[in-house]
């Protein structure tokens, strides 16, 4: 396993002191009836490791996580959860495992800080030894002025977070997020990053998906991309990016990008896509192209380093946005 | 919260086996901790309406029942039928609310408790709330006269086991529901002639023969035959049977519950 490179700086991603995989799956395939939802997952995730799933809608994403969980039987294959085998000793995994569901599944009956207490409880924490630790989760989930608000009174950046609380009341090894930021703001979605990395600094494992590019390249050590079931590529973001398509991206959009492309205006490109109305030239050397496009002032454009979007686009042939 | 340590929580317990019901009990008792004064009133305000009105309104017409006063009568019947009522409703619209609108059972599910834990839970809960309304018309019952006798306590387990005995079956309606609309086919279909046809608004000796057959495998029959005398004051014919019998519906429902639990929220 390696870590991310420089500059950021992060820890290594594999824990050498920890040998046992937080997550070690073979052959793991789901079915529900004739449709193959996971198709035989092979994936190892270390301890202290960000490991993100990266994938359209319905790409499988979170029947994975069911399994993980042992929420979903699988089909086929097998499992070891901290390294313990699952669905079998599932419920001994889930009391190391933290979980931010897709959905929301905060308890509208009580306030934030009873949904924190009444959680706890499912833990068998007793009520005296969770009051600190309660303390210190709403702190840390920037709650502390809305502990006796009832949930329907929170905004949706404050039920992640609260959410992101409580899958911590078990201080778990392996914590589970699935699309932590959907939905959010940006800046709801900065300040959960920011503690997601702090979390991952102090050596918990975290295995999230997500269908954002940015939050896969900024928080995890490795990415798999994912696609109708099957995991395409499984990297460093970096070594994603540099492993299948041109470092230089210049993107050519408006009603005359297409003409343009068909009259040969991005001959000059390693390799072109076309996605709606707008071209995706790849390129090792941006500047001919960009020298070319400035004497035509009908054209929109956009040079950009590649990124994660660019590499599922190659590898499945689709927008990861409109997937 | 820079003191949250990164690694295993000692304080993370496992419960005994067979215990993982408790904290899904006790999350249910928080929240109606919240509404407990109203949720009194109804255990004791419902009983008094209801056996005032019945008891003497009717009670005025038919004289007595077997040489005891209908009010009487009435009152030891609705124990029971208080009981099958109340643990009915909890473990059908409100169980059914935390499993399917407020996923609350998924929350739970995503912690060391089971599927297993939570329908046990749920039924403990639902078997609670049944013996706080039956509770509730013993106490109404007594200010009326209508308790004869200390051996009555010993109809508060009674109740409690016929809560537990409602509260599986109508769990066992909840994991294979499709809306609230489906607790109107159990209701219509099952409680409200079983509300009828078990011995607690007349005897059943006075029902045609055909109606006694099927009232004998009515598990609120042997509810009311178990208490009614246990309140009125008599000796209780055949007490094991009638235990037995509850208890036989209770276990079956629980495991049959917690199977179709199983296959719905595991998929
Ligand atoms: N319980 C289920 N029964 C049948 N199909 C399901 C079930 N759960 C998920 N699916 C299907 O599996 C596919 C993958 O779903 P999911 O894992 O939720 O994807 P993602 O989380 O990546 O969006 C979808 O086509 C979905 O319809
Ligand atoms: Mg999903």
């Amino acid at each position: 396993m390696n870590a991310r490179p420089a500059p950021d700086s992060l820890p290594p991603a594999a824990d050498a002191a920890n040998p046992v995989p937080a997550l070690e799956a073979r052959g793991l395939r789901k079915r529900y009836g004739e449709q193959t939802v996971v198709d035989g997952v092979d994936m190892q995730v270390a301890r202290g490791e960000c490991w993100g799933l990266l994938g359209p809608n319905g790409a499988g994403k979170t029947t994975f996580l069911r399994m993980v969980l042992g929420r979903t039987p699988p089909t086929e294959g097998s499992l070891r959860v901290l390294g313990l085998p699952v669905p079998e000793a599932s419920a001994a995994t889930r009391a190391r495992i933290g979980l931010v569901p897709q959905l929301d599944t905060l308890d509208p009956d009580f306030t934030v800080v009873e949904n924190l207490r009444v959680y706890a409880g499912y833990f068998g924490i007793r009520a005296r030894e969770a009051h600190a630790l309660i303390a210190d989760l709403l702190a840390f989930a920037n709650l502390e002025a809305k502990a006796d608000a009832p949930i329907s009174t929170l905004s949706g950046g404050m039920k992640r977070r609260l959410s992101l609380a409580r899958a911590l009341v078990n201080t778990p090894d392996l914590l589970v997020l699935d699309e932590p930021t959907t939905g959010l703001d940006p800046q709801a979605r900065q300040l959960l990053w920011q503690r997601l990395r702090m979390l991952k600094s102090r050596g918990m494992s975290l295995v999230l998906t997500t269908h954002y590019m940015e939050e896969a390249a900024r928080l995890c050590d490795r990415v798999t991309v994912m696609d109708r079931g099957r995991f395409l590529d499984t990297d460093t973001p970096a070594r994603l990016v540099a492993r299948h398509v041109e470092p230089q991206v210049v993107e050519v959009h408006g009603i005359d990008a297409l003409e343009w492309h068909g009259a040969g205006g991005a001959d000059a490109a390693d390799r072109v896509e076309v996605v709606g109305d707008t071209v995706l030239c790849y390129l090792r050397d941006e500047r001919p192209i960009l020298d070319a496009l400035r004497d035509r002032p009908g054209l929109e454009y956009l040079h950009r380093p590649a990124n994660l979007e660019d590499v599922f686009l190659r590898l499945t042939g689709r927008d990861l946005r409109d997937a | 919260m820079s003191t949250t340590p990164a690694t295993s929580a000692p304080h993370v317990r496992s419960y005994p086996a067979g215990l993982g019901w408790v904290p899904v009990w006790r999350r249910n008792l928080l929240f109606w901790r919240k509404l407990a004064p109203a949720s009194m009133l109804a255990n004791l305000g419902e009983p008094i309406l209801y056996l005032l009105a019945l008891g003497y309104g009717l009670g005025a017409l038919v004289g007595g029942v077997g040489g005891i006063p209908y009010q009487v009568f009435l009152a030891s019947g609705f124990i029971c039928s208080s009981a099958m009522m109340t643990a009915t409703f909890e473990a059908t619209y409100s169980a059914y609310t935390r499993m399917a609108a407020q996923h609350t059972w998924d929350a739970m599910i995503s912690t060391p408790l089971g599927v297993g834990d939570v329908v046990r839970g749920e039924i403990a809960w639902a078997t609670t709330k049944s013996l706080m309304s039956a509770t509730g018309v013993m106490v109404v019952g007594a200010a009326i006269g209508a308790v004869r006798g200390w051996q009555a306590l010993l109809a508060i387990p009674a109740a409690a086991l016929t809560g537990l005995c409602f509260s599986a079956i109508a769990l066992v309606v909840t994991t294979i529901a499709r809306s609230y609309d489906s607790f109107l086919y159990y209701t219509t279909l099952v409680m409200t002639p079983m509300f009828l046809l078990s011995g607690v608004f007349f005897p059943l000796a006075q029902m045609p023969e055909a109606i006694q057959r099927l009232a004998t495998v009515l598990p609120l029959t042997h509810a009311v035959a178990l208490v009614r005398p246990l309140v009125i004051g008599g000796s209780v014919e055949a007490p094991l049977l009638h235990v037995a019998v509850l208890l036989g519906y209770a276990a079956t429902a629980s495991a049959l519950a917690a199977r179709l639990a199983r296959r719905r929220m595991l998929v």
